[in-house]
C-alpha cells in the first residue's frame, strides 16, 4: 500500500519541480515585465525627478514658515537670511501665549467661539446635506433634477459674490453679530451637498427595496441603511466643512470682540507690525497646521469620495 | 354603465395610486426641505437680490431708488479702475485657470504611478498649500521688499542684482508674484478628484489597449485616461474657474488694499471696496452680476470644450 503510493508520488515530485522551475522562470519574467506597459525607463525616470523637483517647490514656503516660527527675533533678521534656525527655540510660541493672555477678551473665548460655530456648523451640515443627498440621489421625484442642477450651478460662482446681499438679508434677519451668522450659511453649502448626492448614486437601489419590504420607512433607510454605507462621503464632507469653517474669519457678519474667531483674533496679533514677526510666524503655523494634519488623518476616506465627485452631462 | 363603473374604478385606482405616490413624494420634498430651505435663503435669495439692487442706488441707509442701468454703465465706460481689476482678473484668470488645471490633472497623473506609500505623501505635500489657511502670507517675508527679504537676499548674493527689488510695491512685479502664488494654490478639490478618478479607472482598459496597439503613455493618456476622467475633469474645471475668478484674498494680503496704482486689484476687490468701504450697495452688486454672468459663460463654454475630449 505504502510502496504504490510511494510510486505513484514520485512523479508527481518531479511535475512539482517542473512546475516550481517554471514558475521560478515566469517569475522572472514577470518581474522584467512587472514594469507597466507603455512606461519608457527614461520616462519614468524624467516624471520622478520632476515630482520630486516640484514637490520640493511646493513644500519649500510651507517648511520655511514652521522655520521662521522656530527662528529666535535675532535671526529672523539677519542678513543674509538663513532657510534653518541655528537655535530652533519655542519662544515665539510662548511670546503668543503671553499676547493672547493680555487680550481684552480671554483667548479662551476665541477658541470657545470657533470651536462652538465648528461643531454645530459641521453637524447641522452633514445632517441637513446628506437628507437631501439621499432622495435626490435614489427616488426620482418631480422638480428634483432641477434643484440638483441649480445646486451644480451654484458651485460656479464664489461666494464672494453674494456677500453684501447676503449681509443684507442677515441683517433682516436679525443674525448679524451672532453664531448663526456664520453657522446657518455652513448648513447650506452646496459642495456638501454635491459630494454625498454622487456618492449615494454608488449604493444598490436593491439594497433600498429590500429595506422597504422589511418595513423600514424613509427615515429608517436614510439613517440605519445609507448614512453607514456612505461613511466615507460623510466623513469628507465633515472635513471640508470643518477646514472652511475653522479658516472663516466672518469679519463682515461678526464685529463684537468676544464673538470673534480664533483666525481672526490670531490675524489681529499678526498684524501688530515688526515686533510680532515672530509671534506671526508661530500664528501662521498654527492656523495652517489644523487642516494639515486633518487631511492626512482622513486622506483615504476623502480620496474614496471623491472619486465619484465627477460632473456627468 | 358597466363602460362607466369601469371607468370611475380606474380613476380611483389612478387616485390612489397617485395618492400614494404624493405620499411618498411628500417624504422626498421633506427631506429636501432644510437643505432647500437655507439654501434658498442664502444662496439664490442674495444672487437674485443682487440683480436686482444693481439697476438700484442703494446706500443701506436710505430704501433703494431704482436709477435703471446706469450701474453698469458708469462701470463700463467711466470706472477706469473698474477697467483695470477688469484686466488684472483677466490676466491672473487666464494664467492661472488654465495652467492651475493643467498642472493639476498632470501632477495627479504623474502621482498615480508612484507606490502606494509614495503616493500619499505626494498627495498631501501637493494638495497642503491650498487648504494651509493664509500660510500665503510666508510670501510676504520671502518676497518682502527690503534686503531682508528671502529672494532679495539670495539674488545679492548670487549677484544677479545690486539693490533690493521692491516685489509687493512696484506695480511691474506685483502681478507676477502673485501669479506665482496663486499656482502654488491651485491643487485644490479639482487635484483630489483627478487623484481619487485616476485610482478609479478600470485597469483593464489599460490592458486592452496595450493589446490594440497603445505604445507609449501618451497615447494611453488620450485615448484611455481623459475620456475615462470626463466627469472628473468637469469637475475640476467649474473648481477652477471658480477659484480664478474669485481671486482677492492672495491680493490683498501679498499687495496691501488698495495696492500701488491698483497693480493688484480684481473685481472682487473692487467689489469689496464699494460694498464694503463705499456702502453702495446698488454699484457693488452690479459689479457682482457682471462677474457671475461671465463665470457661468465660462462655465458653460469649457464644458462644451470638454465634451470633445478624446472623440
Amino acid at each position: 500500500m505504502s510502496n504504490t503510493a510511494s510510486v505513484k508520488t514520485r512523479p508527481d515530485k518531479a511535475l512539482l519541480k517542473k512546475q516550481k522551475h517554471e514558475d521560478r522562470a515566469n517569475k522572472v519574467t514577470n518581474i522584467a515585465h512587472r514594469r507597466k506597459p507603455n512606461r519608457s525607463r527614461g520616462g519614468d525616470f524624467g516624471v520622478y525627478l520632476l515630482l520630486l523637483l516640484v514637490a520640493m517647490a511646493m513644500a519649500f514656503p510651507l517648511v520655511f514658515a514652521i522655520s521662521s516660527a522656530l527662528k529666535p527675533l535675532d535671526e529672523l533678521f539677519r542678513f543674509p537670511p538663513t532657510l534653518f534656525p541655528q537655535h530652533p527655540t519655542l519662544s515665539n510660541f510662548s511670546d503668543l501665549f503671553v499676547t493672547m493672555g493680555q487680550s481684552w477678551v480671554p483667548f479662551s473665548r476665541y477658541f470657545i467661539n470657533t470651536a462652538l460655530m465648528t461643531l454645530v456648523g459641521t453637524a447641522g451640515h452633514v445632517i441637513i446635506a446628506s437628507m437631501a443627498a439621499f432622495v435626490l440621489a435614489k427616488y426620482d421625484f418631480p422638480g428634483g433634477k432641477t434643484f440638483f442642477n441649480i445646486v451644480v450651478t451654484t458651485l460656479m460662482f464664489t461666494g464672494y459674490v453674494t456677500g453684501i446681499p447676503n449681509y443684507i438679508i442677515m441683517s433682516k434677519m436679525g443674525i448679524v453679530d451672532t453664531y448663526w451668522a456664520i453657522i446657518l450659511p455652513a448648513f447650506a453649502a452646496p459642495i456638501g451637498l454635491f459630494l454625498t448626492k454622487q456618492f449615494m448614486e454608488g449604493i444598490p437601489t436593491s439594497l433600498i427595496e429590500a429595506a422597504k419590504i422589511d418595513g423600514a420607512g424613509e427615515f429608517r433607510i436614510y439613517w440605519s441603511i445609507v448614512m453607514p454605507n456612505v461613511k466615507p462621503a460623510w466623513l469628507t464632507v465633515i472635513i471640508f466643512s470643518v477646514q472652511s469653517l475653522w479658516n472663516s474669519k466672518a469679519s463682515t457678519v461678526i464685529y463684537s470682540e468676544a464673538k470673534k474667531t480664533l483666525v481672526y483674533a490670531l490675524q489681529q496679533i499678526q498684524q501688530g507690525g515688526v515686533a510680532r514677526t515672530g509671534q506671526a510666524a508661530a500664528v501662521t503655523v498654527i492656523v495652517m497646521m489644523v487642516p494639515i494634519a486633518i487631511f492626512i488623518a482622513s486622506q483615504s476616506q476623502i480620496l474614496e469620495t471623491m472619486a465619484s465627485s465627477g460632473l456627468k452631462d | 354603465m358597466s363602460t362607466f363603473s369601469q371607468y370611475l374604478a380606474i380613476k380611483k385606482s389612478n387616485a390612489r395610486y397617485g395618492w400614494e405616490k404624493a405620499k411618498r413624494m411628500k417624504t422626498c420634498y421633506l427631506f429636501v426641505a432644510p437643505f432647500a430651505i437655507l439654501f434658498f435663503a442664502f444662496v439664490i435669495l442674495p444672487m437674485l437680490t443682487s440683480i436686482c439692487f444693481s439697476f438700484t442706488y442703494y446706500n443701506i441707509l436710505e430704501p433703494p431708488k431704482f436709477i435703471g442701468l446706469s450701474n453698469y454703465i458708469s462701470l463700463l465706460l467711466q470706472d477706469e479702475i473698474f477697467l483695470t481689476a477688469v484686466k488684472n482678473t483677466f490676466v491672473i484668470a487666464v494664467i492661472t485657470g488654465p495652467i492651475g488645471y493643467m498642472l493639476s490633472f498632470v501632477f495627479a497623473w504623474f502621482i498615480n504611478e508612484l507606490p502606494r506609500w509614495l503616493r500619499t505623501i505626494a498627495v498631501v505635500v501637493f494638495y497642503a498649500p491650498s487648504i494651509a489657511g493664509n500660510a500665503y502670507n510666508i510670501f510676504g517675508i520671502i518676497f518682502r521688499g527690503d534686503a531682508y527679504g528671502y529672494l532679495n537676499a539670495i539674488l545679492t548674493d548670487w549677484g544677479f542684482i545690486d539693490a533690493p527689488i521692491l516685489w509687493l510695491t512696484n506695480p511691474d512685479y506685483i502681478l507676477p508674484v502673485c501669479i506665482i502664488v496663486i499656482l502654488w494654490m491651485s491643487m485644490g478639490t479639482g487635484f483630489l478628484s483627478f487623484v481619487a478618478g485616476l485610482q478609479g479607472i478600470d485597469k483593464s482598459l489599460y490592458e486592452a489597449g496595450y493589446v490594440d496597439g497603445i505604445r507609449n503613455r501618451w497615447q494611453e493618456l488620450y485615448f484611455i485616461t481623459l475620456p475615462s476622467m470626463k466627469p472628473m475633469l468637469m469637475f475640476g474645471a467649474v473648481m477652477a474657474i471658480t477659484q480664478s475668478f474669485g481671486v482677492c484674498d492672495v491680493t490683498m494680503a501679498l499687495a496691501g488694499f488698495p495696492s500701488t496704482d491698483y497693480a493688484a486689484r480684481t473685481v472682487v476687490t473692487h467689489l469689496f471696496d464699494y460694498g464694503y468701504s463705499r456702502f453702495e450697495m446698488g454699484y457693488a452688486s452690479a459689479i457682482a452680476t457682471l462677474l457671475f454672468i461671465v463665470m457661468i459663460l465660462c462655465n458653460k463654454l469649457i464644458q462644451s470644450a470638454l465634451r470633445k475630449v478624446g472623440t
